[in-house]
């Protein structure tokens, strides 16, 4: 019985099998899932009594060598991991009933603190669904024959949606054509609900479905979908077709617009500040003038003697189609020539949003007139002369 | 001129019409109305497409072309473009362009406030004759380049002009400075004025540049006439050939008034022309240096005689006081007034004789170990250039105000300089007049891109 148990235990946890990638660092749990399932062999419902052999083909080793999460283990983990998030909570002195995700981000990175510039690699206590990936469970019974009629397609969760799908397409027509020859179908315009959302990514899809899939068919996918959406649906439909529907934020709320002031003689005016490399800038755009502008008190004309510095400080001011109206006034310091006319661009553009309309400011910022310039030097590192040029290659 | 030019300038009429006529709708149908009369050959273009202009940016005047009918653009096409030039010319209203760019006043006697901004043309024969030096390089080939020179008339040289009328002949001469930015002009109002002697049949003494004589001179010999000073052949050379062309008929009529020896052999005698004493300079190399300081101390006594009127116009006046690169052969410095030329010139700039006017440019693009920015008589001569030259009437010479802009932009256009579609539109002006804040040779590095 113990043999055979052993034997069977081998040889299941051979079949199960990773559907995406790992974060964490590896840990070979392949003889733990075996000695966990030792334990649970009469409860679990994965496990049945078999009377084969090991089969120890080809393919056994392969999936003997990739890990492999048992559900048990799965459970195993979420338990500790409620528990642990309790004693956090004790341990930080609030209530462990309301103890959120954020709350357990906070507590760790206080009581872990890690100078590591990688995000990723610093410690991190998430519920183990984020952090294992997803996997299949056994697709096939005791006697060897798959569960789903659609196994041998070898993408069986694919297939099967898509065939959930076109049933509901071919419902759907026969219920127009129902209305049709009874006289009683009416056009809708329905929208509204797809404003503001986009279809799932590929990389979405294969999420949801644990399986990989091609570019074609994912194509496939959203073509049936959107063949869907022309037609009317029920309540039903509209449900399905939300579930591959994500809502795309709308960037530009975030902008910050600078409050317009006034100075002794009541002239209107607003500044800013703006950087680039290492230059910084303030600039003060008065509302009413004639277009001169003057940088740490000496015109721009004989501050910025290369045309193409001019330009740069041109183009806020050509954008909005104000080239003579505004006067600035500005201050910069630090970088070099260049990164001092970008860093003047930005904050007389930052200034600006002040005097223009909501549009305006959202077409300066798809323009990148708003956007800081992340671009910095990047360090020279040890072994090449520079940062990308290597040193001289010597044959011998 | 020929008809295509009429035509265009018409357009140009109706154009500016359009753009003061404050419907944007009407801006671009009269737009295409434009570029569908032009014919084959011009350079029109659809000046909407966006790649065109110099920064990338939306331009909403596209939408509202698109938003035309097409209709309407075959209706246009269809007709004949004499027809539609006669419906233009009855539509033409106010000045041609061609009124606030030129001006038939070729005389800088009669120049006024009213052609100021305006543009004359100086006949390319006396060019050659009055400026054979002196001009800017980049003026050179844009005479060139349009086969006639204009020049603007401008209100520091109108000033100028003013005063040298109203010169007193028995006073001591008065120093006139053109100072200001880099690219405002000095060196052609410096050239107005040279043009309006010349007409006027002063004698004009007129030194191109003084960063020359102060810089990058390969033989340096010790002077004969004083041991301590240096002479320089070529510079002295050079500058006499160009000053015969110049005053040709002068020097066959002064005569020297003393006796000049070259060396034991050669001498010069009293009584005889200035003439054969330029002619030792510019074929006896070695003493090119000693006859030009003859030439100039010759005119100054004798100008004070009131038989002609000495005009002494000198580029770059700061580098008589500045510092020079040279160096003797023994790598120490060698000051201004220790080169023969130098010390000549400043004798001359002296207001200590009259009959004539001396003005003057400060320059800082060639000068010698100043800042950039400094553009101030205070700045670019030092103290001791400035104390040597005062009293003098400061000339401040700015950059375009609009209607000079205008006209600039007028008379590029005009001559076909300005090939992009942009250039005659209001917003290409605004962005061609933010890009060089007026500054005349600014525009002009701009507008050669063009």
């Amino acid at each position: 019985m113990a043999a055979s148990c052993v034997s069977c235990c081998a040889a299941l946890s051979c079949r199960l099998f990773l559907g995406g990638r790992v974060n964490l660092a590896r840990r070979q749990v392949l003889w733990k899932a075996a000695a966990a399932e030792l334990q649970t062999v009469f409860g679990s419902q994965i496990l049945r009594l078999r009377h084969t052999t090991v089969v120890t083909t080809k393919k056994n080793v392969a999936s003997l060598r990739c890990e492999t999460y048992t559900v048990d283990f799965i459970k195993k983990q979420i338990e500790e991991f409620n528990l642990g998030k309790r004693h956090l909570a004790n341990m930080m002195g609030e209530d462990p009933e309301t103890f959120t995700q954020e709350d357990i981000d906070r507590a760790i990175a206080y009581l872990f603190p890690s100078g590591l510039f990688e995000k990723r690699a610093r410690p991190i206590m998430k519920h183990p669904e984020q952090i294992f990936p997803k996997q299949k469970a056994t697709q096939w019974g005791e006697d060897g024959r798959p569960f789903h009629f659609l196994f041998y397609t070898g993408k069986q969760s694919y297939y099967s949606l898509m065939h959930d799908a076109y049933g509901k397409l071919l419902n759907l027509e026969k219920h127009k054509n129902e209305l049709q020859a009874k006289g009683l179908f009416s056009e809708e315009a329905k929208t509204k609900d797809l404003i503001g959302s986009r279809w799932l990514i590929k990389e979405e899809l294969e999420e949801m479905l644990v399986e990989k899939l091609s570019d074609q068919d994912y194509a496939q996918f959203i073509r049936l979908l959107e063949r869907l959406l022309t037609l009317q649906c029920g309540a039903a439909e509209k449900e399905f077709l939300q579930s591959f529907r994500r809502s795309v934020t709308i960037q530009s709320k975030k902008q910050l617009i600078e409050p317009v002031q006034y100075d002794e003689q009541g002239m209107a005016f607003s500044t800013s500040e703006g950087k680039r490399k290492s230059a910084k800038a303030e600039a003060v755009v008065y509302e009413h003038g004639s277009g001169r502008i003057k940088v740490n008190g000496i015109d721009y004309l004989l501050y910025f003697p290369v045309t193409q510095d001019r330009e740069q400080l041109m183009f806020p001011f050509h954008f909005l189609d104000r080239l003579g109206k505004h006067d600035v006034t500005c201050t910069v310091s630090g970088g070099g020539r260049s990164a001092q006319a970008g860093a003047i661009r930005l904050a007389m553009a930052r200034a600006l949003c002040s005097f223009v309309t909501e549009e305006e400011v959202e077409w300066m910022r798809q323009a990148g007139l708003l956007t800081v310039d992340p671009r910095i030097r990047e360090r020279k590192k040890p072994g090449q002369e520079g940062a990308r040029r290597k040193f001289t290659w010597k044959k011998r | 001129m020929c008809p295509d030019q009429e035509s265009n300038q018409q357009l140009f009429t109706l154009w500016d019409n359009a753009q003061h006529s404050h419907t944007r709708q009407g801006e671009a149908k009269t737009v295409l109305f434009v570029i569908l009369l032009t014919g084959p050959g011009k350079c029109s273009g659809w000046p909407f497409q966006s790649t065109g202009i110099m920064l990338k940016g939306m331009r909403r005047l596209i939408s509202k072309v698109h938003k035309l009918d097409p209709g309407h653009v075959l209706h246009m096409g269809t007709q004949a473009p004499q027809s539609l030039a006669a419906h233009l010319d009855s539509q033409v209203s106010g000045q041609s362009p061609r009124a606030i760019s030129r001006t038939s006043e070729n005389d800088p006697a009669k120049h006024e406030e009213q052609h100021e901004g305006q543009h004359y043309s100086l006949p390319l024969q006396d060019m050659k004759t009055i400026f054979p030096h002196g001009l800017p390089p980049r003026f050179v080939m844009q005479m060139k380049t349009f086969n006639e020179a204009c020049l603007m008339v401008r209100k520091p040289a109108l000033e100028l002009l003013h005063h040298l009328k109203n010169t007193n002949f028995d006073h001591p001469a008065v120093r006139y400075v053109l100072y200001g930015e880099k690219g405002t002009g000095k060196t052609l109002s410096l050239c107005h004025i040279i043009h309006f002697c010349a007409k006027q049949d002063w004698l004009i003494l007129h030194i191109p540049d003084g960063h020359l004589w102060v810089k990058n001179c390969q033989d340096l010999l010790q002077s004969t006439y004083n041991k301590q000073r240096f002479d320089q052949p070529l510079e002295a050379s050079v500058w006499l050939k160009n000053f015969k062309t110049a005053n040709e008929r002068f020097l066959s009529q002064i005569k020297i008034q003393e006796k000049y020896v070259w060396n034991k052999r050669e001498s010069v005698e009293k009584g005889s022309l200035l003439g054969e004493v330029v002619e030792q300079g510019i074929t006896r190399v070695r003493n090119a240096t000693d006859a030009v300081g003859i030439v100039l101390k010759e005119l100054k006594r004798q100008s004070s005689l009131g038989i002609f009127r000495l005009l002494v116009a000198v580029d770059g006046v700061n580098a008589l006081w500045g510092r020079t690169t040279l160096k003797r052969e023994d790598k120490s410095p060698i000051a201004p007034e220790e080169l023969a030329l130098i010390y000549n010139l400043r004798k001359m700039v002296k207001n200590d004789w009259h009959g004539g006017a001396i003005v003057l440019t400060l320059s800082q693009t060639g000068s010698l170990f100043k800042p950039r920015r400094a553009c101030l008589p205070q700045e670019l001569l030092g103290k001791e250039g400035f104390d040597a030259l005062d009293p003098f009437i400061p000339i401040l010479v700015s950059n375009y105000n609009p209607k000079e802009f205008e006209s600039c932009i007028q008379y590029y256009l005009e001559n076909s300089w300005l090939q992009h579609e942009k250039a005659h539109t209001e917003e290409g002006k605004k962005e061609l007049l933010f890009l060089s804040n007026a500054n005349p040779g600014q525009l002009e590095r701009l507008c050669a891109y063009l």
